[in-house]
């Protein structure tokens, strides 16, 4: 199986998402903005980052680079694809999820580790986790909170879209606590928190078994071979 | 070089963190009367030759389209440099 990483100017963690590929099973492939070619990958990830700077907004100059033509056609075809952070803005500028990522309502760039809570497993990138789990895993952001309109938030609820939910804390303002979402397809999955920064015992967050241990992120990486192995 | 102005604001329900962090300095300088103070986004749009409608018509397209996001922010107006209010 392979999985695309697209870099566009700007990108952190393109890196870092082909390492958990990598030790999830399945075989990264670097793909570049500038071009119109998927390189006939499984599925795609969209990395965390600041591209373009944030420039105009989070996300936006990125969603109307050249490659994101083939990645949406490929997403609205049921391809997996993974937004997380500046990923998860890009997959919302460019209408692939719903809603909008604005300034953390405290005004500061924060980083912890981050408790979330298992929404949807009916997800490529989720169905390997219990629906309700408690997992930890980074999270890095400026612009994190989610906004949309009380009908939208309705809907998101009551189709069971939200993927993730903040706990103990909301980090960012984030309306109703929503961390990231999937959607309808399920083929599409977009989070703030950053699950390739918890995949390899050692440099994960802390846990109360030991710390740096956490792994949680994998799950993520490893519910995608499971999601096109079924659909194979 | 004509020039089209688009304006945008985050919209007026949404919180706007940056505008909070101007008005707690305004007030800390002793200007209470200024209440709040909300930031919003203005573009120039310097293009060649008139601009006629076909032209407006895109720069109001754009706005929506891209410089803007409908979720987040409100275009204000879209008009030509010197014509206050022209369109919308």
């Amino acid at each position: 199986m392979r999985i695309g990483v697209v870099t566009f100017p700007g990108s952190l963690d393109d890196r870092d998402a082909q390492r958990a590929i990598r030790l999830a099973g399945a075989e990264p492939v670097a793909l570049w903005h500038g071009t119109h070619d998927l390189q006939g990958v499984d599925a795609i990830v969209l990395p965390g980052g600041f591209s373009y700077g944030d420039y105009l907004r989070c996300g936006a100059i990125a969603a109307r680079s050249p490659i994101m033509a083939e990645v949406i056609d490929a997403a609205n075809s049921g391809m997996p694809v993974l937004g997380i952070c500046n990923g998860f803005q890009i997959l919302v500028e460019a209408h692939l999820l719903p809603g909008g990522l604005i300034r953390n309502d405290h005004g500061d760039f924060i980083r912890r580790d981050q408790r979330l809570r298992v929404e949807s497993t009916d997800s490529a990138w989720t169905n390997g986790f219990e629906l309700g789990q408690e997992i930890t895993i980074p999270l890095k952001n400026g612009e994190g909170g989610f906004i949309a309109d009380e009908a939208t938030l309705d809907r998101l609820e009551g189709e069971g879209l939200v993927a993730f939910r903040y706990l103990d804390v909301n980090p960012n303002g984030s309306l109703r606590d929503i961390a990231g979402l999937r959607n309808e397809r399920g083929n599409v999955v977009g989070l703030m928190p950053h699950p390739e920064h918890a995949v390899e015992p050692g440099f994960g967050p802390n846990t109360p078994e030991a710390m740096r241990s956490g792994v949680d992120g994998l799950t993520f990486f490893t519910s995608v071979l499971t999601a096109t192995l079924a659909s194979a | 070089m004509p020039t089209i102005v688009v304006e945008v604001m985050p919209k007026a329900e949404l919180l706007d963190p940056a505008g909070k962090a101007v008005a707690g300095a305004l007030h800390r300088l002793g200007h209470e009367s200024i209440r709040d103070v909300r930031i919003g986004k203005r573009f120039e749009l310097h293009v060649d030759g008139e601009i006629d409608a076909a032209l407006l018509e895109t720069a109001q397209q754009l706005a929506a389209d891209m410089l803007s996001n409908g979720v987040i922010e409100d275009v204000i107006s879209v008009h030509i440099d010197g014509v206050a209010g022209e369109t919308r």
